[in-house]
């Protein structure tokens, strides 16, 4: 079953820069997919129009069923509540500590207090920050605020994960534990798109990788083949 | 359920963004405290003026003295005339009978009584008159002069220039109080828009971390919107105050009245009560008017 489905997708931004040129894409409920390419390349935009920061000047978007196009700001918590994001500069409150921080997604949503329990411990158990749940942003490693960032976008239980250079601020060592949570939550049936500049993690990851340039895709790799 | 732990969230984020942000804050009430001040007095002022205007025009009576070589003919004529006329409250006139006025001036000193019980009707200088009251005092002036041109009216009287004057006196304070409201709401709902511009400004990372985890565009705003409620009525505390024990002071000292026992002051209970009523009344609208502009404007939602 198709999770995603881009038709003919133009994005021209207001000052006349054009990101996008005509993209199809299809991505498979379950799939993992790194999205690389040339800073500049367009790999951005694209997924910001999948969590509709960005709209498309023309051409058709799906993700799991809704068309987000066409979707009025007014809706797009509606889609937002099927998708999980995570950033390179992690976005933690950091008044909060690790706990509150992925609470804090539920709580807006009006979760009983002793839902969002269970699911905040389960999830920072999943990222493996079970003991650390009481520390603040500052006094956690880069690292771990990925993970308690992580645990956030997927507390909810989304169908999709969007992962925009999530081991951009890391270390080669640190991102590969953060790599190995974010293979584990696709295991349990999330699909991931992850962007990344990161050529030795998409190598030593073994998944479908596509390749933009200047907007447009140059090669998508099936699961395996990049090398 | 849903919805309540939600709102109750809300209201626990504004609280707290009232006092984190408390210096502005702080700014913001004090400019809807002035506010509301200024409207107190205001709403004070002009409702007064308006009982006042209205206790006058109920008591600003034209007396048209007719001639008394008139039979009762032609003063059936001249009520006629006086009914005709534009001004003149149809319900509101009346025939004093000459003999009738004597007998009061009698009975009312017994220097009168002396001089006049020995009149007869045909002798008596006393003028039969008509009473006459007018919808517009505005243009009691007028009227007056066009019952003067009826034949058979020698003279009329009213309170002629005081009335007038104090009725335009009246006039003049209560659109005056009503422009320095308005303005003075503008301001403060401006001060209040930017206000809670800034605690959008310093919470924006939450509200972007809301955003992408699906809080619902009213979701966001209601913390913002309940802010400038509490603002609001937080501004409008002290103004309560000094209405309730400053109206009540005055009216005191007054004894009631001001100046002259005509024009007597509202009773403060439950006067007072309306006008704090309409200061948390406003004070509220202010305050939500003033964030909702914010809101839609930095929100961008």
């Amino acid at each position: 079953m198709d999770l995603i489905r881009l038709r003919n997708i133009n994005k021209t931004y207001k000052n006349g820069v054009t990101a996008i040129y005509d993209l199809d894409l299809t991505i498979k409920k379950g799939e993992f997919v790194f999205i690389i390419g040339e800073t500049g390349c367009g790999k951005s935009t694209l997924i910001k129009m999948l969590y509709r920061e960005e709209k498309p000047n023309k051409g058709k978007i799906i993700v799991g069923g809704i068309n987000v196009a066409k979707l009025r700001n007014s809706k797009v918590y509606k889609l937002r509540r099927k998708i999980g994001v995570v950033f390179q500069n992690f976005q933690l409150l950091p008044k909060l500590t690790a706990y509150e921080n992925v609470a804090f997604a539920l709580e807006v949503l009006g979760l009983p207090k002793y839902e969002i329990h269970k699911k905040v411990v389960k999830v920072l158990d999943l990222v493996g920050l079970k003991n650390k749940a009481k520390h603040y942003p500052t006094q956690l490693s880069g690292g771990e605020q990925q993970r308690v960032a992580i645990a956030r976008a997927i507390v909810n239980g989304p169908k999709l994960l969007i992962c925009d250079e999530p081991t951009g601020n890391l270390d080669p060592k640190k991102s590969m534990e953060i790599m190995e949570v974010l293979e584990a939550i696709n295991k349990l049936g999330t699909t991931v798109v992850m962007v990344t500049h990161d050529i030795e993690i998409v190598k030593k990851m073994n998944k479908r990788v596509i390749l933009l340039n200047s907007g447009r895709i140059v090669k998508d790799y099936e699961e395996g083949t990049y090398k | 359920m849903k919805a309540l732990r939600i709102f109750s969230r809300s209201i626990r984020d504004s609280f707290k963004s009232v006092f984190r942000n408390f210096s502005l804050s702080l700014a913001s009430i004090s400019c809807i405290t002035i506010t509301l001040i200024v409207v107190a007095v205001s709403i004070v002022l002009s409702y007064s003026v308006n009982t006042f205007t209205q206790a006058i025009e109920k008591d600003v009576t034209i007396v048209a003295f007719i001639s008394n070589d008139k039979s009762d003919d032609d003063i059936k004529d001249i009520e006629k005339h006086i009914l005709a006329l534009d001004n003149v409250q149809k319900k509101n006139v009346s025939f004093r009978d000459k003999m009738d006025i004597s007998n009061e001036m009698m009975e009312s000193s017994d220097v009168f009584k002396g001089i006049m019980q020995d009149w007869t009707k045909e002798e008596s200088p006393i003028q039969n008159t008509y009473q006459i009251k007018v919808d517009d005092i505005e243009k009691i002036g007028d009227t007056a002069k066009e019952i003067e041109k009826i034949d058979g009216i020698t003279s009329v009287k009213y309170g002629a220039g005081m009335v007038e004057q104090m009725v335009q006196v009246f006039d003049t304070v209560r659109k005056f109080c009503i422009i320095l409201v308005v303005a003075l709401i503008i301001v403060t709902a401006f001060l209040i828009a930017n206000t809670i511009k800034i605690t959008i400004f310093s919470r924006k990372r939450e509200i972007e971390i809301m955003r992408l985890v699906g809080a619902s565009n009213a979701n966001i705003k209601i913390p913002f919107i309940l802010e400038g409620l509490f603002l609001g009525i937080l501004g409008s505390i002290i103004p309560i105050i000094v209405t309730i024990l400053g109206y009540t002071k005055v009216y005191e000292h007054f004894h009631g009245h001001l100046f002259v026992s005509f024009i007597s002051l509202i009773k403060p209970y439950p006067f007072v009560i309306y006008i704090s009523l309409i200061l948390v009344g406003i004070g509220m609208i202010v305050g939500m008017f003033g964030s909702w502009r914010a809101v839609r404007k930095y929100l961008k939602i």
